[in-house]
């Protein structure tokens, strides 16, 4: 077990370097620097040449690419990414300080909302199998499942935010704003909750065990209680690792749409004007997360089942 | 031997069926998945005949009639630059069904074959496969096709070849399991036995015996695809303007929900669609070709 | 006898790496087949048994090289099987075939009939394609099935006739021998007997010599004019069919045949069963591997492993006090 932790921390220390060092060489591989970029946006931040000089000078992208990777790697372990070409006077650091917390919140809340929602519809649709009950669940799942958070983000938004003019279609002042961006981030994972928690209830409550907890004359309750939720919800717990991950990259759309003002509206804008560091810490970011959470599942799953043993090749 | 005949007799009164009539028994039981067909046909003609199904030049500007609302004349109401929305959107099923399409061909053609060769050679093909899959598919997609975008520069090109960098794992994953698990069955033991090449066997066992989940993996990947393109396009890494596609529409158009919504709300249905029906397709062919599932 | 063996293994040993260790390193050997010496004459039945796990079915396999083996040799015809590559050994693979446990396993699910039983002929590119198919006819009749199953698959028929299909298979490319390996375990017990007479019938039919692997011995020995008993992939005891059911020498053979249930409810029960289960072939005993379970164990079963030999003529044993 020990070994296999072990494991899984290296394949995520080495993963992450990858990352980094792609990301690092697709960045500069691109043509014309961040200075060029700014002119496309908008012809009067024009930056003459001599000041393109010093502005290579003063974020080392005069110096020879290697030079720039290392000093580039050893600042990522320090956590320092050094300052942002668009907002110059800001270090990276700083800006996530005062983005992030918008995202995790609207993250959590997603979270919440379609774990409650989605495995809620799955349960049900699992105990009323076969009727009209499941079959419109398991459609509507679809549906979620498969159209893009930004179309559910436009739809809910003129339906609701314009059309009926109950909920505010931007910004984060309140409660009343979190509504709209939550249900639209949620789309997607509810309805792969609701798959993955009604089959995974089909697959045990049709298996022999609970047959037997019935025939030895369990009530019904206490069968679902004991037995099926119980070993169901295990490959949920499995699917809900990467998907939490995914909610915080998802949330790039959403946030974009619903002027969330957090660190996936601020990506946008960093890639648009090749904001390299912020781009670079973003990146690294949410791939951390995400590895983060494959493992987290990785460690949870064999904590729980006994049988899982990491075997290099089958 | 009358009692072996007596019984196949009783057991054969059923009609002789080939392996796709079968299929297609199976698959028309399924209402959502018919009616999901019925409109991927309806959108692949309507690529097909764009040019002369759309009433106004979908990428002309005619800024005398820009800003319009739905009305008799236009009955999606027209965009920024006077454009027809009607006309934008059928012509936006161009790139759609293309990018659906092209993309699954090539992710098959890369992941197929090494998928198979991984299976059938082993050793240490195998694991550097196995390797390159693990890497490339804890890379955050989303994210990695961004960068992709922004270091190539939009276009359809490039999202193809995005797409196609870690899009084949999918496959490859899934033939190599196969032909793993295939290798294993006593009817290729069989073949072996009676001195079959890996030619042969590849060609006359694991072909067919792998096929269904292949098939349904790259239907499901066509909604995957036009997903991924939607949203590049959105971000405005994708599509290049004046090229219609619907993720690049609403994306243009996002601020206007509150005022000019038919510019984004019609694209965003279409998708919307479009998105279901291909899954619903998807895993209708999945549940006709599983003998499992009794229909 | 005095006609030469069809067939013979010498010290035919097939072992399987097990993986432990982080980086992939080899550290445990699972012996399937240790060292086992046979010979199987032209036109006659050798019956191999021995309880799940002992090592039969793999000798099947490594014999027809389907596993390559660890070491020993496989004499076809006297023809050292593990030097022929390439064409030589595909047409060596002709003269010797194989029956599955599974039948429906053992058959392409998505092949129709008439394809699967010109598989043979279609590798080895015997004969016109017309002529494939009617050959293909003529096998479905010699095995008893009507000729419009010839255009059915797998899954439409019983488990019976899905061996028969198997066994007409095996027949096409008119192999000299046969290794059935429990070819009649899957099947109900009245289909059973149909599918031993038949393979009867067609030994006697196209002069096939016969590897009969089974657990059951009392099937076995209807079968087999000799049998070979196997434990842990040893072969202990071989002999004549009558003799190794009336008088067994090794105590694993006898156990075995206590075991077989009479229907006599005259005949006193005989207190000869084995304690415990057999051990993994990871771990094997020391000594003799049957040492641990053996009602008559010495201290020198342990430490000595008893070579097989001959206690009466054509009747070998691997024990110390046989």
């Amino acid at each position: 077990m020990g070994r296999y932790i072990l494991q899984r921390i290296l394949a995520f220390v080495i993963i992450l370097y990858i990352v980094a060092t792609l990301t690092f060489f697709l960045m500069h591989a691109i043509p014309g620097g961040p200075w060029d970029a700014l002119a496309l946006q908008d012809k009067a931040k024009w930056i003459p040449e001599g000041i393109v000089a010093q502005l290579n000078e003063r974020y080392g992208l005069d110096k020879p690419l290697w030079e720039q990777y290392v000093s580039f790697l050893s600042g990522a372990i320090r956590f320092d990414f050094g300052y942002s070409f668009y907002n110059a006077t800001r270090t990276v650091v700083e800006l996530y300080k005062e983005l992030f917390p918008y995202s995790v919140h609207l993250g959590l809340l997603t979270m919440a909302f379609s774990t409650v929602v989605g495995v809620g519809f799955g349960i049900l649709a699992a105990i009323k199998q076969g009727t009209w009950v499941d079959n419109l669940s398991t459609v509507l799942a679809l549906f979620s499942m498969v159209v893009p958070a930004f179309v559910f983000a436009v739809l809910l938004q003129y339906v609701v935010g314009v059309r009926l003019g109950w909920l505010p279609t931007g910004g984060w002042n309140g409660p009343k704003y979190w509504i709209l961006p939550v249900v639209a981030n949620s789309m997607g994972p509810i309805g792969i909750l609701q798959r993955y928690t009604r089959s995974s209830m089909v697959e045990v409550m049709r298996a022999n065990y609970v047959r037997t907890a019935r025939a030895k004359g369990m009530r019904e309750r206490t069968v679902m209680l004991v037995h099926v939720f119980k070993n169901a919800l295990t490959p949920v717990i499995t699917v809900g690792g990467p998907m939490a991950a995914n909610m915080m990259t998802g949330s790039l759309f959403v946030e974009g749409m619903f002027r969330v003002p957090g660190i996936g509206m601020y990506s946008l804008t960093a890639i648009g004007n090749r904001d390299y560091p912020m781009i670079m810490a973003n990146t690294l970011v949410f791939s951390t997360i995400i590895t983060l959470a494959y493992l987290g599942t990785d460690l949870v799953y064999a904590l729980i089942d006994p049988r899982v043993s990491y075997s290099k090749g089958k | 031997m009358t009692a072996i005949t007596d019984t196949l007799a009783k057991t054969t009164k059923q009609k002789q069926r080939t392996a796709f009539s079968d299929f297609w028994f199976r698959f028309r039981r399924n209402k959502f998945a018919m009616l999901g067909l019925v409109v991927i046909v309806l959108e692949i003609l309507m690529a097909i005949f764009a040019p002369f199904l759309t009433p106004y030049d979908p990428i002309k500007p005619d800024y005398a009639y820009a800003w319009q609302f739905p009305s008799n004349l236009h009955p999606f109401g027209t965009d920024d630059l006077g454009r027809d929305v009607l006309s934008r959107l059928i012509y936006g099923s161009r790139v759609s069904v293309s990018i659906g399409f092209i993309s699954q061909i090539v992710l098959l053609l890369i992941g197929l074959p090494l998928g198979a060769l991984a299976g059938l050679l082993g050793g240490w093909f195998d694991f550097l496969v196995m390797r390159l899959i693990d890497i490339l598919s804890s890379v955050p997609t989303i994210f990695f096709y961004i960068l992709m975008m922004v270091a190539l520069g939009p276009g359809f090109q490039n999202i193809i070849i995005s797409m196609s960098v870690t899009g084949w794992i999918g496959i490859a994953r899934l033939v190599r399991g196969q032909v793993l698990s295939l290798k294993q069955t006593d009817y290729v033991r069989a073949a072996q036995a009676m001195g079959a090449d890996t030619k042969h066997i590849v060609l006359s066992h694991i072909v067919r015996n792998s096929l269904s989940p292949v098939i349904v993996t790259l239907t499901l990947g066509v909604p995957g695809a036009m997903f991924t393109e939607a949203g590049l396009s959105f971000l405005g890494l994708g599509i290049r303007p004046p090229t219609p596609s619907w993720g690049q529409m609403i994306g243009q158009h996002q601020g206007y929900v509150q005022t000019f919504w038919h510019l984004t709300v019609f694209p965003a249905l279409i998708m919307a669609f479009t998105m279901l029906a291909w899954m619903v397709v998807g895993d209708g062919i999945r549940d006709a070709l599983d003998p499992s599932i009794q229909v | 006898m005095s006609t030469a063996p069809l067939l013979q293994t010498v010290d035919l040993t097939k072992s399987f790496p097990i993986r432990r260790g982080f980086f992939g390193q080899k550290l445990l050997r699972l012996v399937a087949v240790d060292r086992v010496n046979l010979s199987v004459y032209p036109g006659e039945t050798l019956g191999l048994v021995g309880e799940s796990g002992c090592g039969k079915s793999t000798l099947g396999l490594t014999i027809m090289r389907l596993y390559e083996s660890t070491s020993g040799t496989v004499l076809f015809q006297g023809q050292d099987l593990g030097t022929v590559e390439g064409d030589k050994l595909r047409k060596a693979r002709r003269e010797m075939q194989m029956i599955f446990q599974d039948p429906f396993a053992s058959l392409d699910p998505r092949m129709r009939v008439h394809e699967i039983l010109r598989e043979p002929m279609d590798i080895h590119g015997i004969g016109t394609p017309a002529e494939r198919e009617a050959e293909a006819r003529r096998l479905l009749d010699v095995v008893g099935l009507p000729s419009d199953a010839a255009q059915r698959f797998p899954n439409e028929f019983s488990g019976g006739q899905q061996q028969r299909i198997g066994i007409a298979r095996a027949l096409a490319l008119r192999p000299k021998l046969l290794i059935c390996d429990e070819p009649v375990s899957a099947l109900d017990v009245s289909v059973q007997a149909q599918i031993l007479n038949l393979l009867r019938d067609l030994q006697e039919q196209f002069n096939l010599t016969y590897i009969f692997i089974a657990h059951n011995i009392a099937v076995t020995g209807f079968m087999s004019r000799r049998i070979g008993v196997m434990y842990l992939g040893r072969l202990v005891e071989i002999g004549p069919s009558k003799a190794i059911v009336t008088e067994p020498l090794h105590p694993y053979t006898q156990a075995l045949i206590a075991a077989v249930p009479k229907p006599d409810p005259k005949l006193e029960k005989v207190k000869r069963t084995l304690t415990g289960d057999v051990p993994s072939p990871i771990a094997r005993p020391s000594g003799c591997p049957f040492h641990p379970r053996c009602p008559r164990a010495q201290e020198v079963c342990a430490t000595e492993e008893p070579a097989i030999r001959e206690i009466k003529p054509g009747h070998l044993a691997a024990c110390h006090f046989a």
